[in-house]
């Protein structure tokens, strides 16, 4: 089955033209409704209900240990992976509830992809590590392989670096150069939503800033959520921004908004460093 | 496009994973096959439904007819198939035979006995020719006797003389490498002691045999070459590597924070190891020990070659000795198939795996407490 | 290094005196003998090690040569200038070869069950690693009883029974190369068991949350890159598995090793010479021990050889990788 080039279904009307500004409300891309999580008897999230467009990059920001991590894992379920977890409410991706019996966790981690907090290659080659997500998923034949491992590498803005070196080890590359890699890796096999786990918190000054960059491309593309701690960060490359606190979502709006004119004081407390 | 392809999409999946469950069963199933084909093999003893005795009572050949089947299978010791394919003639011919075998057996007052009984396993009897009650393990001889407790009594000397030597050996270097020993030594000191393990038991063996064996008997002068004491060092060789790696674990899983406490307060890289470390590893050393007999008693090869293999009960290290391994080792080749010293060497197979079950659970146990311990889990 | 004494206030005085120096008071007689006496014990050990190893080597070096090991005992087993080892080297050889083909795939997909699958805390997973450590001390000489019972008897017997039922003779239900590899490999899977697992918790989490997070399934995971990962790892295993099994003799003595056979085993069903059974041999059955003794630690030393050559690339390639991981985990 040819699933790489499959079109982006999404039963809701498309949002505006790329790029743009918090516009008019569409149907939103994910919808939480009185999400909660419990890791044993500690509970991580409290009751989270929110909404997250398309094509926009959504930031979630908060003190740590106050459940962005978690929530954004939720996203693709990889919280099944941990031992003891159990989660109420609902998440809909799509229209869809993601936690239904019916769902196949496999689909939702092909179409919504995630770039880790640590870039965690894999120990093969450059080309190797694009190629296995995509083989992953049925594309086999070598032309395409390498026509698709080349797009993905331009997009994440890596493909100059290291085209001349593609069957190098991934492991060789600069810590930057291996996170963009983890994201050419995730966008290889066109995800609707990219979820980004504070992709450029081990990263220098310099190798962050080509990586929100990249996020500023990318989002013409996909719908990111991306957790940071760097509030500078979430200013300027979101369209939208969630507040977390000991697992409560305080407030979410239009990033101007949260960082100018919150509503909340907690959040006011946050954005200009009185406390976190 | 929706997300419901659900688990039934890959079926093939599924069906790999329960192979790999089925296949991670494979220790236990083995564990218990092996404790049932080698128990199997013993159990007519452990029902004392074998009879060793010379003298059996003999049915006259022209009951042929009257006699039931099974009984007759038994008398005649055939097997299903065996019976079937001979004719009357045969079997009369058998039956004769049988009678005047009974009319040859040695005008002995024990060759009625029953020797595989439980009694004559365990306690001593007075045979013929004897002057007191004796243990004695003498299965080729005109009369088979099965007391077990020479060989019982052979496997303790040998394992306890090898964990004299090796436990205080493999401990005070376990202590050494993990305590004491600098990180670069220790790379390379630890594998070093790991490779005694590498050497074959049959190395070992032919080792004591000829180097240790004369060696030990100039040093200290005694009679018999071979005997419980070279077994002994032997063994302990073998136990080393055993003791040392399961002590050594134990003492380096104790947190780096207790030894830093004790070095805070002033102590010395002794008194930190001594006083603390030690008492908190206890229960792994009690472990090495455990497992450590466990290997020495299920040793085979080394004992086989190095300690001469007379079944004398005594308590001297010096005498020749033979253990319970050895004797199934260098007997089991000349028993006819299912008869009775065949099934006594399985039995004591079975004792042996029991043991050794027992040993190396208890050793288990304990590590796995210390470390639920040390790891804060309790 | 300062002692304890120094910094702490004398007695008698609310002073401190701060001025004292940091030197010894005295010689620490206990740390002394404490090093003393655990060094002493190490350095024993080593000393007996090397004491085997020269013993063996110098020896077995004098009657070692290209023609023992590349010829047989047609001229019989116990003459010093003809006899050579090659049936049994090749004998060894292709037990343990055999026995590897069994053990590798089983005991690494139990390891892979155990990291993987099994949830760490359960009882059930209690129990399997119990039966783990349980068959790794079970005596040699019990698997050979077991083979004996179980492969040869019930399995072998059963073959002939109801498969060949018109063989005058046994061809399963007698020692064979094949019956001796099974009890092998049946002794040697904890060590599989063990060094495949180590060398998968040592992966880190985050290469199988990256393949996860693509869409792969577990398996496709496992298969393309834990086990790639742990290969390592399982190499050490099966090779300390092999030269394990290399050694051993009390498993194989009823299962299937020959005392003398004219030939090489054709077949899965045939006997077998062995290295180790053959030092046993030469060592308790020589008609005359001094004339025979070249050739019994030749025979050693070719019977080390094999076992600590293995074992030596064992422990390289697993320091190898411990400090592999201990780099990536930095």
């Amino acid at each position: 089955m040819e699933t790489t080039h499959r079109p982006i279904v999404v039963p809701a009307a498309r949002a505006p033209a790329p790029g743009n500004e918090p516009g008019p409300p569409a149907e939103p891309l994910i919808k939480t409704e009185a999400l909660a999580l419990h890791y044993g008897q500690t509970q991580a999230l409290k009751n989270i209900s929110m909404e997250i467009r398309e094509r926009m990059v959504t930031a979630f920001i908060g003190p740590s240990g106050c459940g962005k991590s978690t929530l954004l894992r939720c996203f693709n379920r990889m919280n099944d992976l941990i031992h003891n977890v159990r989660t109420t409410g609902q998440i809909r991706i799509a229209g869809q509830d993601i936690n239904h019996a019916d769902v196949d966790v496999i689909e939702l981690r092909k179409r919504v992809g995630m770039v880790f907090q640590r870039s965690n290659p894999f120990p093969k080659s450059i080309y190797e590590n694009i190629a296995y997500a995509l083989r992953l998923h049925g594309t086999r034949a070598r032309s395409r392989l390498a026509d698709i491992v080349e797009r993905s590498l331009r997009q994440a803005a890596l493909w100059e670096e290291v085209k001349d070196r593609l069957h190098t080890s991934a492991l060789s590359l600069s810590g930057g150069q291996q996170q963009r890699l983890c994201i050419a890796r995730a966008i290889a096999i066109q995800p609707e939503i990219l979820l980004m786990d504070e992709p450029a918190s081990a990263l220098d000054p310099i190798a962050t800033a080509r990586i929100e960059d990249l996020i500023l491309d990318l989002k013409k593309e996909f719908t990111i959520v991306i957790v940071t701690h760097n509030m500078q960060q979430a200013a300027r490359i979101s369209d939208h921004t969630a507040f977390f606190y000991l697992g409560d979502l305080i407030e979410m709006n239009a990033t101007s908004t949260i960082f100018t004119n919150p509503s909340m004081k907690q959040t006011e407390d946050y954005v200009t460093g009185r406390f976190g | 496009m929706g997300l419901q392809r659900g688990h039934r999409a890959r079926p093939l999946e599924w069906l790999v994973e329960r192979g790999i469950f089925l296949v991670s069963l494979s220790a236990i199933l083995m564990i218990f096959l092996i404790f049932l084909f080698v128990g199997r093999e013993a159990l007519p003893i452990f029902f004392g439904r074998t009879n060793s005795s010379l003298v059996q009572e003999t049915i006259p050949v022209d009951k042929l007819d009257s006699i039931p089947k099974p009984k007759l299978k038994e008398y005649l010791g055939l097997t299903d198939s065996e019976l079937a394919g001979l004719d009357r003639e045969t079997l009369q011919e058998l039956m004769a035979l049988k009678i005047e075998g009974a009319q040859q057996a040695p005008k002995d007052k024990d060759a009625d006995v029953n020797t595989t009984a439980w009694r004559y396993l365990l306690k001593p009897h007075q045979w013929t020719g004897y002057d007191r009650a004796e243990f004695i393990w003498q299965p080729v001889s005109q009369i088979h006797k099965y007391n077990i407790i020479p060989l019982v009594i052979g496997s303790l000397k040998a394992t306890l003389v090898a964990l004299m030597f090796a436990v205080p050996l493999a401990l005070g270097a376990a202590i050494y490498v993990s305590q004491l020993a600098g990180p670069r030594t220790k790379e390379w000191l630890k594998p070093t002691i790991e490779l005694l393990a590498g050497i074959p038991s049959v190395v070992l063996g032919f080792f004591s045999l000829i180097v240790l064996a004369t060696v030990m008997q100039n040093l200290f002068g005694y009679q018999s070459r071979l005997n419980a004491f070279v077994a002994g060092i032997a063994l302990g060789l073998a136990i080393i590597p055993v003791v040392f790696s399961i002590a050594e674990d134990a003492l380096s899983s104790v947190p780096r924070s207790y030894t830093q406490a004790a070095l805070a307060l002033g102590s010395s890289r002794w008194q930190a190891a001594w006083k603390i470390v030690l008492p908190a590893a206890i229960p792994g050393v009690f472990a090495a020990v455990a497992l450590g007999f466990g290997r020495g008693i299920g040793e085979t090869m080394v004992v086989l070659m190095a300690s001469g293999n007379a079944s004398i009960v005594s308590w001297s290290v010096f005498d020749s000795t033979r253990t319970m391994t050895a004797t199934i080792a260098a007997e089991l080749a000349e028993t006819v198939f299912g008869g009775h010293h065949y099934r006594m060497l399985f039995m004591i197979g079975t004792l042996l795996f029991v043991v050794t079950f027992l040993s190396n659970l208890a050793g288990d146990l304990i590590i796995h407490r210390l470390k639920g311990r040390l790891e804060g889990k309790r | 290094m300062p002692t304890a004494s120094s910094s702490v206030p004398s007695q008698g005085s609310d002073r401190k005196d701060l001025s004292r120096p940091f030197r010894k008071s005295s010689l620490d007689v206990a740390s002394f003998v404490f090093g003393g006496l655990t060094g002493l014990a190490t350095l024993l050990i080593l000393a007996i090690l090397a004491i085997i190893l020269g013993n063996i080597i110098w020896h077995g070096w004098a009657g070692f040569s290209w023609r023992f090991v590349t010829s047989g005992t047609s001229q019989g087993m116990f003459d010093v200038d003809q006899a050579g080892v090659l049936p049994m080297i090749l004998g060894t050889t292709a037990r343990v070869m055999l026995m590897t083909l069994f053990v590798l795939p089983i005991g690494v997909i139990t390891a892979v069950y155990l990291t993987e699958y099994a949830s760490s805390t359960s009882l059930f997973t209690r129990i399997i690693r119990g039966a783990v450590n349980n068959l790794a001390g079970v005596p040699s000489i019990v698997f050979g009883l077991f083979g004996l019972g179980f492969f040869i008897n019930f399995i072998g017997g059963g073959i002939d029974e109801f498969l060949l039922p018109n063989r005058p003779e046994p061809v399963w239900g007698k020692p064979a190369i094949f019956w001796a590899s099974l009890t092998l490999a049946v002794m040697t899977l904890p060590v599989v068991i063990v060094a495949t697992e180590e060398s998968l918790k040592a992966i880190l989490p985050g290469l199988r949350e990256a393949s996860l997070a693509l869409g792969a399934t577990k398996l496709e995971t496992i298969v393309m890159i834990v086990i790639p990962q742990a290969m390592p790892g399982i190499l050490t295993g099966g090779i300390l598995a092999v030269s394990r099994a290399a050694g051993e003799v009390a498993p194989i003595l009823f299962t299937g090793a020959a005392y003398y056979m004219a030939s090489l085993p054709r077949a899965l069903t045939d006997q077998f010479m062995d290295l180790g059974y053959h030092v046993f041999i030469l060592s308790t059955q020589s008609p005359d021990i001094e004339r025979t003794r070249p050739i019994l630690y030749a025979t050693v030393l070719v019977l080390l050889l094999l076992t600590l050559a293995l074992n030596f690339v064992a422990i390289l390639i697993r320091a190898r990788m411990r400090r592999k991981m201990r780099v990536a985990a930095h």
